[in-house]
């Protein structure tokens, strides 16, 4: 059967035809769909795992206990289970072992653009890369049967482009999903050093079987057209060579990206007078061919940064460009922002009126860093804020205690936000951490958490209590307010820095657009008594724009939240 | 047959998802490649969203760059100013009048521009301007001006009426069917 579907809803497909039985996943942009596709298959048990760490060895047991298994992240969550990837190399597998990763060339939604296949190429296992939606339900089946044959964990690596568009994919049915014999074998998966010096021969040896693989599988595509000009290429960035030059140039399409084959590059680049290299990121390709005595163009071209795309590609080689209008103006821009009725609002409104330094983490209330609140002094990755506010407070003494304060998701904390906690309580810092708990994992579209009571079949779940949480781990001062009362959260926050030990604030009020969350009637701007002062305009809210010297809500938008009522002097703002 | 073009754009969550997935629905059952891109994650909230649909006989590349789309649908008229460099040489822009302040138009830095419409049909660009809102208020509910302008979109292609009514039955539950084939009709019969 032909149907359209999403990058992402194919890989879902490629496990379940693929005879996958077990799914442990963190949710991550570009790549969340593919477990939540994958959830949908009642043959397929399906997590959220805490964090990719955790994720990714539940799927390695479930491999050792001989079930088909998968695990998916974005590409900076493969940093966060690199720990266990790299040993998994080692072991190997018994019940086929797929991990997804998803990069974001372009950050559409991601804090670097790094480029995962230099987690393959250093963990040596076996990566592949599938260009359309039916790639990846193909590559992904395939996948399943290589990591057995080898021996291996296979990483299929998809990117922004190829993990939300949607193509065409022809289904097909399921098998393989019959679960292996586990035996003890302690030789194999038991790394300490005597075994793990063993596995490390084993895991060198298979790099030379797997290049010798790379040679002559179907993965790997030649198509000769006529002309004198040969592109080697993978992924999205081979749709955008397609697009540009169709027929009239060959291509060398590389569906396996680690390892990398020798003799096929070599026999298809001595065809042609020149050659490129078209990637996107790295040059990961084209260091291969270069140091296998292949020359060719690329990244002298191109560059590392950013997307590609036909244009791209069609004016860096042909130097062609497409014309084109433009408005006439200069357009102002449209940055994503916190929406209407969002519970981060009032807590950022609070920290940016008090001039408080911020440690902030990666979540919507990322978004508290832009204009008009700009109250955030650093981001980094998944749990950073605690630990980065720990650092800067342990340098700065009691000036950083009485003026800094880390911002966290509820999702974040339990990803790795906790084990900063547990630093601040061991090594006494008097830091402040606010937990932004707003019942779900926000940015991601939505997914279940271990402080959410349900799972993500939608099943009820046990649930972390933070307050308990924060507690058990030496946290003595922790206490509950409300962001939509700001005067009460300005003075829990005012307070906690004061105090000379370290504090939790959990900030608790579900996401606006929850389903379940019941919102009150617009409220609307009394024009007689708006004194035109804009301080409701300060709060950032989408809701609320300034139209004939007024100000003036939207009431599409407007969930009556009431955050603007409390920032009118003049109570101008009405239900 | 030449590959085709076409852009939904607009601010998120103002439901360019539905109209993607109809058109997918619409050209996959015409028996073309078809491609659709959109846009997750963070730049949803609330931020310049964009939708790529692509059909012909090979579809390649998801995206659509500048000077390539045959139609954009707009459901917001800066952001109609913003893409409208995306349009080929005799491209079809068709836009909501809706208007939404971005951010820095609220905070005052920036100043959202007068007169799109008139400015991009100035610049030699074949425009559509409809109050999407306000029909979709007459079908029912303000939220269907996403298949208004579909609608709309529908009178200036050459496949039938039935063709797109079938996608719309496909993509719409059951409660919301009514309202979605009104707003259609009245989009097309404008």
């Amino acid at each position: 059967m032909k149907k359209l579907m999403l990058g992402n809803e194919a890989f879902a497909r490629g496990l379940y035809e693929g005879g996958c039985r077990f799914i442990s996943s963190y949710p991550g942009t570009p790549s969340t769909e593919v477990t939540e596709y994958g959830a949908k298959y009642e043959e397929m048990y399906a997590e959220w795992a805490p964090n990719e760490k955790v994720a990714m060895e539940a799927a390695i047991g479930a491999s050792i206990a001989g079930a088909r298994s998968f695990c998916g992240m974005k590409h900076v969550g493969l940093n966060v289970a690199a720990d266990p990837l790299y040993t998994a190399a080692y072991t190997g597998v018994n019940g086929g072992l797929v991990i997804a990763v998803a990069d974001d060339p372009g950050m559409h939604s991601s804090q670097n653009e790094q480029d995962s296949r230099h987690h393959a190429i250093a963990s040596k296992v076996m990566m592949v890369e599938p260009s359309d939606s039916d790639e990846c339900r193909r590559f992904v089946k395939e996948s399943f049967e290589l990591s057995e044959q080898f021996d291996t964990p296979v990483i299929v690596r998809l990117s922004t482009r190829v993990s939300h568009s949607q193509s065409i994919v022809e289904t097909e049915e399921r098998k393989g999903d019959e679960v292996k014999v586990y035996e003890k074998n302690p030789r194999k998966y038991v790394m300490m050093p005597a075994f793990a010096r063993d596995r490390h021969v084993f895991v060198e040896e298979r790099m030379v079987k797997l290049r010798e693989f790379a040679e002559t599988s179907s993965l790997n595509k030649i198509e000769i057209n006529n002309g004198k000009i040969g592109i080697i290429t993978s992924g999205i960035a081979y749709q955008y060579a397609k697009e540009v030059f169709g027929g009239s140039v060959s291509y060398l399409k590389l569906g396996i990206v680690n390892p990398l084959p020798v003799k096929l590059i070599k026999d298809f680049a001595e065809k042609f007078d020149t050659v490129y290299v078209i990637e996107e990121l790295d040059d990961i390709i084209e260091t291969h061919c270069r140091k296998i005595g292949v020359d060719v163009k690329g990244k002298e071209i191109f560059g590392f940064t950013g997307e590609l795309s036909q244009a791209i590609i069609a004016e860096k080689i042909l130097g062609k460009k497409t014309e084109f209008t433009d408005f006439e103006e200069q357009v102002p821009g449209r940055p994503p922002v916190m929406c209407a009725g969002c519970p981060h609002r009032g807590i950022f409104y609070v920290l940016s009126k008090n001039k408080i330094t911020v440690s902030g983490d990666i979540g919507c209330y990322t978004l508290g860093a832009a204009a008009p609140l700009n109250s955030m002094d650093l981001t980094v990755c998944m749990g950073a804020s605690v630990s980065a506010l720990h650092g800067i407070n342990k340098i700065m003494g009691q000036e950083g205690e009485r003026r800094s304060v880390a911002v966290i998701g509820d999702s974040t904390f339990i990803h790795s936000g906790i084990t900063g906690l547990i630093n601040i309580a061991y090594n006494a810092s008097d830091s402040t951490v606010i937990i932004l708990d707003n019942s779900i994992t926000g940015m991601t579209g939505h997914q279940q958490n271990p402080t959410t009571g349900f799972n993500l079949k939608g099943d009820p779940a046990s649930k972390v209590s933070l307050e308990e949480l924060c507690h058990a781990v030496g946290i003595e001062r922790v206490r509950v307010v409300d962001p939509y009362n700001m005067k009460e959260t300005e003075e829990a926050v005012l307070e906690e820095l004061s105090v000379k030990a370290p504090s939790v604030i959990i900030s608790r009020r579900p996401c606006a657009l929850l389903k379940y969350v019941k919102h009150k009637p617009a409220l609307s701007v009394n024009t007689d008594k708006c004194k035109s002062c804009k301080m409701c305009l300060k709060i950032g809210c989408p809701a609320i724009s300034f139209r004939n010297k007024k100000a003036e809500i939207e009431k599409t938008q407007c969930v009556g939240c009431g955050i603007c009522r409390e920032m009118c002097r003049f109570d101008a703002i009405e239900a | 047959m030449e590959t085709k073009s076409i852009m939904i754009v607009g601010v998120g969550g103002q439901g360019s998802l539905l109209a993607s997935k109809i058109l997918g629905n619409v050209f996959l059952s015409q028996g073309y490649d078809v491609k659709v891109s959109e846009v997750h994650g963070m730049s949803q909230r609330g931020g310049s969203v964009v939708t790529y649909v692509k059909y012909g006989e090979e579809v390649n590349s998801p995206v659509i760059c500048k000077g390539e789309a045959d139609i954009i649908v707009s459901f917001e008229l800066l952001e109609a100013a913003r893409w409208m460099s995306y349009l080929k040489k005799n491209g079809h822009l068709i836009t909501s009048t809706q208007t939404l302040d971005p951010m820095p138009v609220i905070t005052g830095a920036a100043v959202y521009p007068e007169n799109i419409i008139e400015k991009i049909s100035a610049s030699g660009i074949d425009v559509t301007a409809a109050d999407a809102l306000a029909i979709a208020e007459e079908a029912g509910n303000v939220k269907a001006s996403n298949v208004v302008l579909m609608g709309l979109m529908s009178s200036k292609m050459q496949i039938a009426e039935e063709v797109w009514i079938e996608a719309i039955k496909a993509c719409v539950p059951e409660k919301f069917l009514e309202l979605n084939l009104k707003a259609f009709s009245l989009g097309r019969n404008m």
